[in-house]
């Protein structure tokens, strides 16, 4: 039965409390800032994504330069603090720590980097001053990562911003598709506040291109327009039983999670989750810990071929998720409109396909799983409609960009998730400071 | 199993470690807790006319995270009566008889204040004195202390009434605020005394404070130099104490070896230079007399490696190996080696040797792990590489000699040989 509720307060809280809990003393940090070996060329510069000079803001909380720490990490990454949360370190950062090639524990530096910046936040340190203004306007569509990223750079360089989010609230993905546990909704709007506290960033909400803000009017009052909206919907199984009653999009469900208060949220007693990447872990994850009785994770490949992390998976393990690999949904079976149950394919793993990795292939072989919700985790697709429309150059909905985010379109430029399909948000963060770059590259010829 | 039992002139003691004059020997709570751990000695805190104390008495250097790497002081000799001070004493050698009780001495500077002490003391059945010619702060003063040790003849004065007076052994502890040790060395061993230790603190500055902007130790919004000692000035330590144990007059007398002794390997370091016993207090003052468990055990089985069986098989045993620059092999040559296997290409080496050494070191980029190899017709053999290297014998020094045979400076100049290598 699906039906919301089920845990008390108590337990809900404990059940979404933070599952990376940040340093509780000064010295627990410095303890482990003065193990950092303060690498030259460090390999987990190189593995971030942002490029954050890791060694140097560990240094800086050795010396209890904690403005300075933040600053470096903020210079980087102006979502620091969120990233220090959400990052998979175990593959970025902290998988590249010298330390795993010693088999020592790798030094915690997202912890490190949530120490310095969670600082900063509370303190309220406004690390960057604006440039002169410069009497350029741009208008950026999404105040996710991308977009946030990217307002934030160009506000430093004297460029006023205006941002349009579909949401109530800014974050993207962040605020609303990302675990509880990592991040809390109040942290998430803590940090755009912070991101637009440095002025000249305006975020307009309830703004969605296509309904109620277009293009060409952007182009028409802006120096330049900015897409940053992201992907946004769920990857269709294509199986019969799909519009049943329990059967849900990951992001949907994450999204009411983050919006609506844990115990409003309906949870089914035996859940199935399908897919294996981040955002899967996260709604098996999230399922479970609402109080649903079962969750069951199918993949149709094996733990090889999975996109999460060994980390990731662990989580859901240790959540008491089950696993079942080689297994593809094929048919959700219901009665009076309602899961009940779901048939699955066992699957072989058969030549390499276009991504390298071994293609499952159905065996023929069937069982039926005992479930009354489904949860579709099988990735985003693009927007396609909304940017083939606006006659942005695509490919299936990925906006297709030059120079890392210039599109067909001349002032318009494009980056994040919209242009890569779905990545990190460390990702997206360096999206939009390069799109940043070209934009004013863009303005500064303009002149 | 070695034999560890030490005798220094002729005063016995189950093991070398003996606790300098210091806090932790200023009161019998204190040895008796110390002799049950297992020291083998103890100087006695320094006896001498009343003094008072002030608060606070200490500050640190910390390093990288580790405390107290250097420590300084202020506290004036013993603040506690003279006769409460004998009469403890007294009852640590009757309940610990096999320990070495040696106590520490300043009286005013005349002849009659120290026959008195001596007198007094001696009536406590001490087994042997040490003379502090070396407190640097306080006692410098009132011309007691290193004002006493700074300056040869002063020092012979004093241990010549001392030695008058004294039946029982006399060290005299030397102060390394000198430029040399061993012009007051000698003095001092002219004069007649028995033994020699060193090195007492050294005058300092830890840090300033800030927020106060007011230098450590505070005392009421004030500071003054205090005497450093811990790790940290084991180097300084263990030069003076070479330049006495090198010295054809002071050699000739035992030396207690003081200064940053922590553990065992720092012990048997000095007394390889020519201690023939260690004192320890900052390492004691940081983490207990416990400590002395592991310095016994540590030595003990160093010698059993290398078939020591008594410590005199040892002490001094390093000396010579001590030379003047002008004698050193120039055609003496190595090269840094990287294992490749066990670099972990954390760049440290690269850095350091770019940017401040020789430029001997190749970076080749990867990502994210670049590879650092030696240039060897660059490398000067500095060793700068594998002192910063993290990982324990990755980087090696491989010798690759100029030519077979000995040339040093001296020959070099003689010979008249090319300077310019560059």
């Amino acid at each position: 039965m699906i039906k919301n509720n089920r845990l008390t307060v108590e337990e809900y809280r404990q059940n979404f409390n933070d599952i990376h809990p940040p340093f509780e003393t000064k010295d627990a940090a410095m303890v482990e800032a003065n193990r950092c070996l303060f690498c030259y060329d460090a390999p987990c510069i190189k593995a971030c994504p942002t490029s954050i000079n890791i060694p140097k803001f560990i240094k800086q909380i050795t010396t209890e330069n904690i403005k300075g720490s933040a600053h470096t990490i903020f210079l980087s990454n102006i979502m620091g603090a969120g990233c220090s949360k959400v990052c998979p370190v175990e593959k970025l950062c902290e998988g590249s720590c010298v330390y795993n090639l010693m088999h020592e524990e790798p030094i915690h530096i997202a912890k490190l980097q949530r120490y310095s910046t969670e600082t900063a936040m509370a303190n309220g340190w406004q690390l960057f001053k604006r440039k002169e203004n410069t009497g350029k306007k741009v208008a950026v569509i999404g105040a996710g990562p991308a977009g946030l990223s990217c307002a934030h750079m160009l506000a430093r360089e004297g460029v006023d911003v205006s941002i349009f989010e579909k949401e109530k609230k800014g974050g993207g993905l962040m605020t609303y598709g990302i675990a509880a546990y990592k991040v809390t909704p109040q942290f998430c709007e803590d940090e755009v506040n912070y991101i637009t506290g440095i002025g000249g960033i305006t975020i307009e909400y309830e703004k969605e291109w296509g309904k109620n803000i277009f293009l060409e009017d952007l182009q028409s009052k802006f120096d330049a327009v900015y897409v940053a909206i992201g992907v946004g919907l769920a990857r269709q199984l294509n199986i019969p039983g799909e519009n049943l009653e329990g059967v849900e999009d990951a992001i949907d469900f994450i999204y009411r999670l983050r919006s609506g208060g844990y115990s409003n949220v309906p949870v089914g007693d035996k859940v199935a989750v399908i897919g294996m990447g981040m955002t899967a872990i996260d709604a098996a994850t999230q399922a479970k810990r609402l109080g649903a009785k079962e969750v069951t994770m199918l993949y149709r490949r094996t733990e090889e071929e999975m996109p999460c992390t060994d980390v990731e998976l662990a989580i859901a393990k240790l959540d008491g998720c089950k696993i079942i690999w080689l297994a593809a949904p094929a048919e959700i079976l219901g009665e009076q409109g309602k899961v009940t149950a779901l048939k699955v394919s066992k699957m072989a793993l058969g030549a390499p396909d276009a991504s390298g990795r071994k293609s499952p292939v159905a065996t023929g072989e069937e069982f039926v799983l005992d479930v009354d919700m489904v949860i579709k985790a099988a990735g985003q697709t693009a927007f396609e409609t909304l940017v083939t429309k606006a006659a942005l150059a695509n490919n299936s909905g990925k906006i297709s960009v030059a120079e890392k985010s210039v599109t067909n379109i001349p002032g318009v430029f494009a980056g994040g998730d919209c242009v890569n399909g779905g990545k990190e948000v460390v990702d997206a963060v360096q999206a939009g400071k390069d799109g940043a770059e070209a934009i004013l590259h863009f303005l500064n010829g303009k002149n | 199993m070695a034999d560890i039992s030490s005798n220094f002139l002729g005063i016995k003691s189950p093991n070398p470690f003996w606790l300098a004059s210091a806090p932790p020997t200023d009161k019998k709570i204190n040895v008796l807790r110390a002799f049950e751990a297992g020291w083998g000695g103890v100087v006695w805190k320094t006896l001498g006319s009343q003094v008072k104390n002030v608060s606070s008495r200490y500050s640190a250097v910390n390093y990288g995270g580790h405390k107290v790497m250097g420590f300084n002081n202020i506290e004036l000799i013993s603040d506690r009566p003279l006769n409460i001070n004998l009469k403890e004493i007294e009852e640590c050698i009757k309940l610990f008889p096999d320990r070495a009780m040696v106590v520490s001495l300043m009286a005013d500077n005349d002849k009659k204040s120290w026959h008195e002490l001596i007198k007094k003391v001696e009536q406590t059945g001490a087994h042997g004195f040490e003379l502090n010619f070396g407190c640097p702060h306080g006692m410098t003063e009132r011309g007691m202390g290193a004002a006493v040790g700074q300056d040869p003849d002063i020092a012979r004065m004093v241990v010549e009434w001392v030695m008058e007076a004294a039946t029982i052994p006399v060290i005299t502890k030397l102060t390394p605020n000198v430029h040399s040790v061993v012009p007051t060395g000698k003095a001092v061993v002219e004069a007649g005394t028995n033994g020699l230790s060193l090195i007492n603190t050294i005058q300092s500055v830890t840090g300033v404070d800030l927020n106060t902007l007011v230098p450590n130790p505070y005392v009421g919004g004030k500071s003054v130099f205090g005497g450093y000692c811990g790790p940290a000035v084991k180097p300084i330590a263990l030069k003076f104490l070479t330049t006495i144990a090198q010295n054809a007059t002071t050699k000739k007398v035992p030396i207690s070896g003081i200064g940053g002794v922590s553990n065992w390997k720092d012990a048997v370091e000095f007394m390889l230079l020519g201690a023939t016993n260690v004192q320890v207090c900052t390492a004691a003052m940081t983490h207990g007399f416990r400590i002395v468990e592991d310095m016994c055990e540590g030595m003990s089985n160093w010698m059993d490696e290398k078939g020591f069986k008594t410590t005199t098989d040892f002490i001094g045993k390093s000396v010579d190996t001590i030379t003047h620059w002008e004698d050193l092999d120039i055609n003496y040559h190595h090269i840094a080696n990287i294992n490749q296997d066990k670099c972990v290409h954390c760049g440290l080496c690269y850095i350091a040797c770019e940017d401040t050494s020789h430029q001997s070191i190749q970076l080749q980029y990867g990502k994210p792990y670049n590879t650092y190899s030696i240039k060897e017709e660059e490398c000067v053999g500095c060793n700068l590489c594998q002192l910063v290297c993290p990982v324990d014998n990755c980087i090696t020094m491989q010798e690759h000699r100029v030519a077979p045979e000995y040339i040093n400076w001296k020959m070099w100049q003689a010979e008249g040989l090319p300077l310019n290598d560059h």
